[in-house]
Parts: C-alpha cells; structure tokens; sequence
C-alpha cells in the first residue's frame, strides 16, 4: 500500500517483535515483553496477533484469518483485508493451503503441519489475572513456579460446583514449567495444543506480551489426578454435516427455542459437505 | 544442650534511621523448643520475629537455619526462591490477624490446602481429605470447610490460620502474638490448642508476646527485650520466677499486681 | 425456516462504511466544515486530541477531529494509528518551560509576583450562560482585544526554590523512558509515569486528581503555577554540533505545591506536583500534577492506599486508547465462549440436579 510499509509495520519494529518472539520460543509459555506499536486497529481487536503476523509475514505466505472459527465473522474479514491491503499477500480460508493461519478463540479442528505457523489474538496474557491482579506479584510467583493459587482457584471449583467451571481460556502448563493462558479458545481446544506439529505465537498488545510454544511441545491443562481436564461440547452431530467430534456452535432459528448445531470451523465443515458428508439439517443446505 | 541448633541467630543488629531495633542479639532455638520473646511494644520483638524469619535483612548479624539434611543456610543469603519454599514447606508464620496470611475470598478446605498445593499434590480427594482432618485438628466443624472465612469467628480465624500453617507439617513456626485482640475465654482454649499441636507434633516455635502469661504457659525458654537488646533469657520458670534484670523484675511485678 | 450459515462480513462491512461516511457529512444542504474551520473554531478539541493523541499537528488532529466526527477518543486514535507509521528522525532538547512565551500564567500562592498574573483566554470568570448571540454567528463581531506582546517570566517554584523550601528537581543526564517504544515495566519511574499521564485520558486524571481532593490518598495541593503559551523546540543533530530551532508548541504546565512533614533525613518542605501536556489543556495539567504527586506516595514514605496512589492501577488504566479498544471489544463475537459457557453450565445444571 502506497506510503506504507510491507505489511504496515516498519523493519525496525518488525526486528524488535521478532527477537521477542525468539526468545519467547526459547522460554516456552513465558510472557515476554515488547514495544507494541498502536495499530490502526483498536486494542483488544487483534493488535497482538496483527503485530506478530505483520513480523514473521513473507511475500510468499498464504494467510488464513478465523474469528470463532469462522472466515467471514466480520473481524476476520477486517484483518484479512488488512494484510491483503498493506501486504499483497495471498489469502485463503482452507486450513491445509495456508501457511501463517491468525486465529481469536479457535484452533481449526484439521490437524495443523510442522510448515504451519499459528497465531493467537490475546486479549489476557496473564493466567492468574483473576486472581491476582498485580503484574508485579503475577511475575513474581512465574518466576517462583508458585502456582498454588491456580489450583486453589480448581478446587474451589470442585468444592462448589463439583467440576472445575472453567470453560474457555482454561490454564495451561507449558513444558511442565510456565503456566500459560491458551487464549480465550474453548477448553474442547486445549487438547490440540499438546504437541502440536505447528508453532503456535501468541500477540497481545494491549498488555504488551507475547509468547509462544514450540512445534512438539508438551501441553498440559490443570486438573487434579482423580478430577482430569474434560472436554466440553454440545451432545449433538453438526446439522450441516454430520460431523460428531468438531466444536459446534448453537444457531438459534426460529422465536420457539428451535436450535441448530453446526461446526463452528466453517472451513471444515464446507470441506466435509462438498466431500459427501450430510447432516440432519444438510439436506437445506443441498437446496441452496 | 549439645544436640544442634535448628535456628541461630548471632550479633543481630538493625536500626531505621536513627532508632536502634536490634542491637547485639544472639538467639538459639532447638528442634521441638518452644521459645518465647517478650516485651513491651517497642522492644524490638516483632522486628527480631521478622529477621529471624529472613523477612527483614538485619544490618549486621548473620541467621542460620539447619535443614533437615543437616546443612546449614545464611538465611539472608538465600536465593528468594529457596527462601519462599522454605517458607511455605519446612517453616510457617502464624500472624497476630489472620487476615494478614487467610485468603478471605477462599473456602476454609481451599485455605488449609493451598500450601498442599503449592508443594505438588495434585488428588483432590487427598487435599480434602487432609483439610477435613486439620480442621477437625484445630477444632472446626466439617460441615464449615466450604465456607468462605469472612463467616468465622476471631477465634475460628485464628485456628484456620494454625491449620492453613500446619497442615505440611512444618518443623519451626513463627508466631507474632498468635493470642492478641481475642477475649480471654477464647484466648485460653486456643493456648490450649496450640501447645497440645506443637507438643504432639514437636514443632519448634518463636513465639512473640507481650503477655508473660503467654509465654508462662507455652514456652520452654523465654528471652526478654528492652531496647533492642535481649536483657535476660532463660528456662522460662526460672527467669519468671527469680528475675535477675530489674526490667524482668518489673515485667513480672507487673503481671503479678495486674 | 432454513437455516443458511452467515456469509456476507465483506459485504456487510463495506455497506457500514458507506453508510457511515453518509452520517458523518450529515444534511448536504449544510456546508461541510473545513479542516480551517475546526482548527481555528474548536481549538480545545484539537488540543485534547493532540495530547492523547500524542502528535502534535494541529491540521491532522483537526482532520481526525473531522473523520471522527467529533468523537475526540476516536480522533485521538486516528493520530495515534498515524503516529506509529513515522520515522523518529531525532529527539529534541528537553524544552524549558521558564522560557516560554506566556499566554496566560497565573499562581495561587502568592498575590502578585513578578511578571504578574496573566489571566489570558480563559473561561475561568466567564458565566456559564449559553449565548444565543453566537447561533447566528455573522451577528456576534468579536471585539479584537490588544494582546500584550508575549515576554518570558520566571517560574514560580523558581522563586520558592531559592529557600530551599521546595524540593529541588531532579537533574538526570539519562535518557527518558519511552512508552510508545517499550512496555511499561515496574517499578516505573517518574519519567515514565509522567509520560503516561501526559499521553492520559483526561476524564480518568480528572477523576483520580479530584479524589485525592476528596481523602483519597489526600495531600493539600496548591495551585503554585499554571503556565501556557508557545515555547521553542530544538534538536541538535549530531552532524551539526549545535541545537536548531525546528518549531514551535503551545504547552500547559502546572506545578502543585503539596506540604510535606519531612522524613528522617529530610526536613519538613514543600514537594511538587507536575502537569504538562501538549495545547492548551489546563484541566488535564492540574489534574496530571495532583496524581503525580500522589504516585510519589512510596518515594515519599507516605502510606499508599489510595488508588491514585497506586502506580500500578493508575498507569494501566489511563490510556484510554487502550481502554476504549478493550472495553469495546466486547461487542466482538464471543460465541464460541459463550457457547462453552452455555454447555458448562447446562452440565453444571444437571450435576446439581
């Protein structure tokens, strides 16, 4: 775009993010600090994610944006429009043909690649936020491994409700060592971060920090040994097509309570319909 | 005594800005001994209670800490995160409001089991089960493990505080004024509760109080303060009962004519 | 009722954005208005703006001002978005507020003082009564007043300073802090703080400021200086050797006088307060002075306990860029959490039953 940068970012800021981001893949799920830039965009729209995007983004790449799991939810259109405008780059809504994928609170149910750089939207880097809201204590106990408190906050969960009530931006261990936020994904995500072949980025700009996991790196969600981290998830298959282990979302579709389950992965869910899959619900879907 | 101190602290000395709050104090404490520090407020005590515990770094004087390998640690040369685990493994620090250690925005069973969980343990059964049982220990109904601390009394507080603290069993506790600001009747059953603990669990304790029947009826040992300076220190019936320095004399006189 | 998955964001934005440039030109049988026009007529938005919007360019400010349709936070962010994309070609000299070019310059602490009190183009003793005069403006001939011809005056803890019983600045040969290039850590240090709260919402360091007024980690502040008017700016380019003067700012500093009993090692005295900000923004300088002296509360020895008093709170909830983009982030789709959360607690539901 005329009068401005590859991809909106100048070279300078590009190298302070991406020596960030090195160290940040050095310490597994420890928040590093770094000078984010004001975007055009506003804080807690995807600033993070857009900067570290911005930084790792060549010519050659080809970028996915999901918001819910969805392309076209109105803040993936926005972002891909931006990289498509400031940057040139190619853009795709297939998870297998994309090479850098800028996700806010989804993981694409296809199994990602070793070739595959996945980038989270932050809006809350520190995990015990909730509960402690210094950042000068925060950083202390990180540094001390001292995460007492994230399990007392478990265990009240069990005592109270008897299931920990966490159901989205569920604490996570990185390498058995920092504890880390996945962002707010559902907790039917978590499970997918654990050895991921990709490397998984984490922006936040609002609060500064980014972070990162490693391709292949152990990730593991708090529980007790006799209470384990259980996914949740609508009891029902995708109407559209059928499928019986994606994240679905509830449609309301009429003014009498009717509800319809679909994927919440668009791009999934469109690649099973066109590859024969059919839902309770598919057949409106063929009538289109 | 030839058996090895657990805590020693040598030619303790701090003062902020003018004013002296420690000045040549040597202090021992055996494993399992209750040891009392006594005096008026403004003694210096509590500050000798804080540096004691590496909470406050002296301006001379070095503390020692014998673990239980037998290795000795400069506590104030300790790595803070080897300072913290100690803190909350092999020592604990009863304060005189338990406000100050309970999380009040947490359930009793959460308060007992944080420290549990801090050291690693991970069955959530087995945390409750022990919460159950410290509670039960210090007096507490079961049927109050869930409730949140702001709903218990002064006195329940500071037995909640006693177990949140004593349920990994620590070897050396630190208690400043554990008895303060409660009533007399309640004052006495949680004396009671507290030497019955330390006795059958052979804890080592510094105790602060101002109050020598405190000390009278908990302490193997007492040491009293004037100034910063310990004045006098001793078997505790014997420095109670035939007090050598006149300020003893008159901290004692002063109990018996109360 | 068939059920069609939600396609059309791109269309849908598109209609948005032509939808709301036809709102913000409002009527077009109204003139538009001129980027002159709010430069010159709204001249404390385009202040406001250039402060939190941290540029100081009185024509963009007035064109965010414009695009913005007046929203003066989203007018900020406008120039803070732009701000991010220049270059930094050099730092300027620190500007020394004693030689500025004074406008207005007025002390409560002293009944006169050489240069004077200045009262210059305020609304402090106008009466808030709405002039109709100014509806048909054509009608209301502004009467040209005589500007006295702008001279420099001596700053007043100068004066206060000879005794000794102001504390004295602090000189440091360190280069500040720059939040807009790195993250704001902790302890955070005065030089950053100031720039935090000169980059600040106003309506947040109102807010703070008056509650320390009000017993909120309460000093008794005086009005030592309030000083405004245009003050030089040099760089000093290193292949140069010496300063040049590249422009002109209109600056609002303000300097509290707060008591102090002394401490240990220093007598009783009066310690500061400091407020400065870009235009003519006297409100945000005298509220940013009484909360910089309230997050000295530490440095001081005074307890802290009240949230201006807290540098951690106050440093992070003042940019209201930031505050205005997490707070409206909320309107973001968050259904695949909510949905997360309806499961969870429908299991909950069937726990407990």
């Amino acid at each position: 775009m005329k009068g401005y940068n590859f991809a909106y970012l100048d070279d300078q800021t590009k190298r302070m993010i991406r020596r960030g981001l090195l160290k940040a893949v050095a310490i597994p799920g420890h928040q590093v600090p770094f000078g984010s830039r004001e975007m055009p965009l506003p804080y807690g729209w995807g600033t993070g994610g857009i900067q570290v995007t911005a930084s790792i983004l060549g010519a050659g790449d080809v970028l996915k944006v999901i918001d819910q799991g969805a392309d076209d939810t109105t803040n993936a259109v926005s972002i891909r429009r931006f990289f498509a405008r400031t940057a040139g780059v190619a853009t795709t809504t297939a998870t297998a043909e994309a090479t850098v994928i800028q996700t806010r609170h989804r993981i694409p149910e296809k199994q990602l690649r070793e070739d595959q750089i996945i980038v989270y939207q932050v809006p809350q880097p520190e995990p015990l936020s909730r509960l402690e809201p210094s950042r000068i204590e925060t950083k202390r106990m990180h540094g001390l491994a001292d995460y007492g408190l994230m399990h007392v906050k478990l265990y009240e969960d069990i005592s109270r409700f008897g299931q920990v009530s966490i159901s989205y931006d569920y604490p996570v261990m990185v390498n058995e060592r920092y504890l880390m936020s996945p962002s707010p994904i559902p907790a039917f995500d978590n499970p997918k971060m654990d050895m991921m072949p990709a490397l998984q980025l984490f922006g936040a700009g609002r609060e500064k920090r980014i972070y990162a996991i490693p391709p292949w790196t152990r990730v593991k969600s708090l529980d007790f040994d006799d209470h384990p981290f259980r996914t949740i998830n609508a009891p029902h298959p995708c109407g559209l097509c059928g499928a019986t282990d994606s994240y679905l979302d509830e449609v309301v579709t009429d003014n009498h309570g009717g509800r319809l389950f679909v994927c919440s992965d668009t791009d999934h869910c469109s690649e099973r319909r066109a590859a024969g899959h059919v839902g309770t619900d598919g057949f409106q879907e063929a009538a289109e | 005594m030839t058996e090895p101190t657990l805590l020693s602290g040598r030619g303790l000395g701090l003062s902020f800005g003018g004013i002296t709050a420690l000045a040549d104090v040597d202090v021992d404490l055996w494993p399992g001994e209750m040891l009392a520090i006594v005096g008026e407020s403004g003694s210096g005590k509590t500050t000798l209670l804080n540096v004691l515990s590496g909470r406050l770094t002296p301006d001379t004087g070095v503390v020692w800490y014998r673990d239980p390998n037998g290795q000795l640690h400069d506590v104030h040369a300790m790595p803070a995160p080897a300072l913290r685990t100690l803190h909350r493994s092999d020592w604990g620090f009863v304060h005189q409001d338990p406000r100050q250690n309970l999380r009040m925005t947490v359930s009793a069973g959460g308060n007992v089991g944080e420290r549990l969980m801090a050291q690693g343990a991970r069955h959530y059964g087995d945390i409750r089960a022990a919460a159950l049982d410290w509670l039960a220990q210090v007096e507490i109904d079961a049927d109050r493990i869930d409730d949140l601390p702001r709903t218990f009394s002064g006195g329940m507080l500071q037995r909640l505080q006693i177990a949140r603290t004593l349920v990994t069993h620590p070897r050396l506790v630190f208690m400043d004024e554990p008895t303060g600001g409660l009533d007399v009747s309640v004052q006495a059953r949680l004396l009671d509760l507290i030497r019955s603990l330390v006795t059958r669990l052979q804890i080592a304790v510094v105790l602060v109080t101002h109050d020598i029947a405190v000390a009278r009826l908990l302490a193997h040992r007492i040491a009293v303060m004037q100034r910063g300076r310990i004045v006098e220190t001793g078997l505790t019936d014997q420095v109670l009962d035939d007090p050598r320095h006149p300020y003893t004399q008159l901290l004692v006189s002063s109990v018996l004519n109360a | 009722m068939a059920y069609v998955a939600v396609k059309g964001g791109e269309q849908a934005i598109d209609n948005a954005h032509a939808w709301l440039a036809e709102e913000r030109r409002g009527d077009p049988a109204t003139p538009a208005l001129s980027i002159a026009q709010i430069e010159e007529q709204l001249g404390r938005s385009v202040d406001r703006v250039m402060a939190e919007g941290s540029l100081y360019d009185r024509e963009l400010a007035a064109l965010a001002i414009k695009q913005a349709q007046g929203d003066l936070i989203e007018a900020a962010f406008l120039l803070r978005a732009y701000r991010t994309t220049l270059p930094r070609f050099a730092h300027s000299n620190p500007v020394e507020t004693a030689t500025m070019r004074i406008e207005r310059r007025v002390s409560a602490v002293f009944k006169d003082l050489p240069g004077g009190q200045v009262l210059g183009p305020t609304y402090d003793y106008t009466h808030r009564l709405l002039d109709f005069a100014l509806m048909d403006d054509e009608s209301s001939a502004v009467r040209p007043v005589q500007p006295g011809s702008l001279e420099t005056m001596p700053r007043v803890p100068d004066i206060l300073g000879h005794e000794g019983l102001l504390e004295p600045d602090d000189r440091s040969d360190q280069e500040p802090g720059d939040l807009t290039r790195q993250p704001l850590t902790f302890p955070a240090e005065r030089d950053v703080r100031l720039q935090a709260l000169a980059r600040g919402d106003e309506g947040f360091l109102l807010g703070l400021g008056y509650s320390t007024q009000r017993g909120y980690g309460g000093s008794h502040p005086f009005a030592g200086e309030i000083r405004m008017g245009e003050i030089s700016v040099e760089i000093e380019p290193a292949e140069l050797g010496f300063a040049i003067d590249i422009g002109d700012l209109v600056l609002t500093e303000c300097q509290m006088v707060n008591q102090f009993k002394g401490s240990k090692t220093v007598p009783p005295q009066f310690t500061r307060g400091y407020g400065l900000v870009f235009g003519f923004g006297e409100r945000k300088a005298m509220a940013m002075a009484l909360v910089d002296r309230a997050m000295r509360a530490e440095e001081l020895g005074e307890d802290v306990t009240a949230p201006a008093q807290n540098v951690e709170f106050v440093l992070y909830h003042s940019d209201n860029i930031e505050a205005t983009g997490f707070v409206e982030h909320l309107k973001l789709p968050h259904y695949v959490d909510f949905q997360s959360e309806l499961q969870n607690v429908r299991r909950m539901r069937e726990n407990a039953e």
